[in-house]
């Protein structure tokens, strides 16, 4: 069966990372599904690249944090935090697409 | 070694300390007193304008329970990255507000200002002997670019601050500093393992948020001794655990298991965290490992001046020719001003207004926001520009108009919001260096009686 991480996480999130990234977080509340989707190998920089409309190379971050029961991807931000062409100067809704990302559970 | 006990008040400094929680703090006897006044999260404005980001009022009253405190105890108070960006107009901004309140309070104080505005020849010799180098996805840093740009900071660790500890003063007040430097620095110098110090600052910074419930605006106990530290919330509302302390190296960082710093990589890859009650959690495992010594770099440059306007469109068939009416605003916006010495966007609320080309579903509600944003090189410029490209807008004629009296609701009487300067972040590098506080010299200042 397939399950979002909007059903499977306990946290989904971004922030900047600096001013000139966002980092995304996905946070599991127990440490079976944290395994399962760590295991599921859904979440690769590749997957993070294609949600984003990014290159390879603008994924600059993709781990999972083991102590945290956690998955991250820092991202390379278009422009920089506040610039005039800015949309979210904190990078605080840059989380959603990953949502509906779905995993075999 | 002994434990080492630092208390962080909060997470930044004029956020507002909670008393009760600082009064749990000071019954702990730590040996030093701080707390983080600066972030970049705000935008490039503070660190380019020179203004702060919080409001002096509750400045002067965190820093007045702070100073109060450290009297209390006989021991240092550290603050860094003073007023918000840590350039000297904010270290000086905080300065006064200390000013007032030795004054007030018939204060005897020695204080320490350590400065961290980098003067832009220095920068300049280092550009040009390849010494400085983006820091991340950064464009390579030019001359011009670095001539456009008006205050330069540059991030110390913990050097300054031993020095100005080893000075024995009552009150550290130093420019931009790496954060964790903060709280690393006085446990380094009571003989702390420096990885375990620098993780131990790294968490201590944003005051309580690594405890459940997490917050910034509250004080965290950190205690160091021989190959772990102890993290405690003061306010008993608020616990650790290890999962909540864990958790918080992943926050605002490119990575949790390893940070970057002055000379250093913090390597969390092994950490281990513990929990030592239902409140308490030992953190171990974490290791300092040396690197060549380098400085990031902050800079932000004018980016012209900022006039919008909000608006909103319920029409079905405005919003199904959205494109169109942009289009056309753009172009005729274009033909009477030809220079194109300004910026003109339309960002669109309940399409794509937040996620931009990232939106991966850009399909328009029932209604929909218009934020019409112009940047252009003066003030004036920027009103009119705006005032034209708003009226373009109201009375476009799209295909298939049916409303024809106004295309766009204004919230707002007058519709067209002068917004004033607008920077941007210029230099985001690293520059080499070889002595540790060569960038960053210490003032010692004395007040009262």
């Amino acid at each position: 069966m397939q399950k979002t991480l909007r059903e499977l996480a306990r946290i989904v999130r971004s922030k900047n990372s600096g001013p000139f990234e966002i980092t995304l977080d996905v946070v599991f509340a127990d440490e079976s599904t944290y395994r399962r989707v760590k295991a599921s190998g859904v979440l690769t920089p590749d997957r993070i690249a294609a949600l984003y409309r990014l290159t390879p190379a603008q994924v600059l971050n993709c781990e999972f944090f083991d102590p945290a029961l956690a998955f991250k991807a820092t991202i390379a931000r278009t422009v920089s935090s506040g610039s005039p062409a800015e949309t979210d100067t904190y990078g605080g809704q840059q989380a959603a697409p990953l949502l509906s990302v779905a995993v075999e559970v | 070694m002994e434990p080492f006990r630092v208390l962080s008040t909060l997470g930044m400094l004029g956020y507002g300390i909670p008393e009760a929680s600082l009064r749990q703090g000071v019954a702990r006897r730590p040996h030093a007193i701080g707390a983080d006044a600066g972030s970049t999260d705000a935008g490039p404005h503070k660190l380019g304008r020179g203004v702060p980001d919080v409001s002096r009022e509750v400045t002067r009253r965190d820093l007045e329970m702070m100073l109060l405190a450290g009297r209390e105890l006989g021991v240092p108070v550290i603050v860094g990255s003073a007023g918000g960006s840590g350039a000297r107009t904010h270290v000086e901004w905080t300065w006064e507000i200390v000013r007032e309140i030795v004054a007030a309070r018939r204060l005897r104080l020695r204080a320490a200002v350590i400065l961290a505005d980098v003067p832009k020849a220095r920068i300049l010799a280092a550009l040009r002997s390849g010494a400085v180098r983006p820091l991340g996805p950064v464009a390579p840093l030019s001359e011009e670019v670095l001539a456009a740009t008006t205050n330069v900071v540059a991030q110390m660790g913990t050097q300054p601050y031993i020095q100005a500890l080893d000075a024995g003063v009552d009150l550290i007040l130093a420019g931009r500093s790496c954060d964790a430097a903060i709280f690393a620095a006085p446990a380094i110098r009571a003989g702390a393992d420096p990885g375990l110090a620098w993780h131990m600052g790294e968490i201590l910074e944003c005051g309580a948020m690594c405890a459940e419930p997490g917050s910034a605006n509250d004080c965290m106990l950190g205690s160091i001794e021989d190959g772990r530290f102890v993290l405690e919330p003061t306010n008993p509302a608020r616990a650790c655990t290890p999962l909540s302390v864990a958790c918080h190296s992943l926050y605002e960082r490119s990575s949790a298991s390893h940070s970057e710093g002055p000379g250093h990589v913090l390597d969390m890859s092994q950490s281990r965290f513990d929990a030592l009650d239902d409140r308490r959690v030992a953190v171990s495992g974490s290791r300092y490992v040396a690197q060549p010594l380098a400085f990031k770099l902050e800079g932000a440059r004018s980016a012209g001046f900022r006039t919008i306007v909000i608006g909103g469109i319920r029409d079905p068939i405005a919003i199904s020719r959205l494109d169109e009416m942009t289009a056309a605003v753009r172009a005729a916006t274009q033909a009477l001003f030809p220079d194109r010495d300004y910026q003109l966007r339309f960002v669109i609320y309940g399409r794509d207004g937040v996620m931009a080309e990232r939106e991966p579903t850009p399909v328009p509600g029932h209604e929909v926001g218009v934020l019409l944003d112009v940047v252009a090189p003066t003030q004036e410029r920027a009103d009119t520009v705006c005032a034209f490209a708003r009226s373009q807008l109201q009375h476009y004629h799209y295909q298939g108009i049916k409303a024809t009296a106004a295309n766009i609701a204004f919230p707002t009487a007058p519709s067209d919001i002068p917004c004033g300067e607008v920077f941007e972040f210029s230099v985001y590098h690293l520059m080499d260096a070889g002595d540790p506080s060569e960038l960053f010299p210490i003032e010692y200042r004395s007040l009262g009686a």
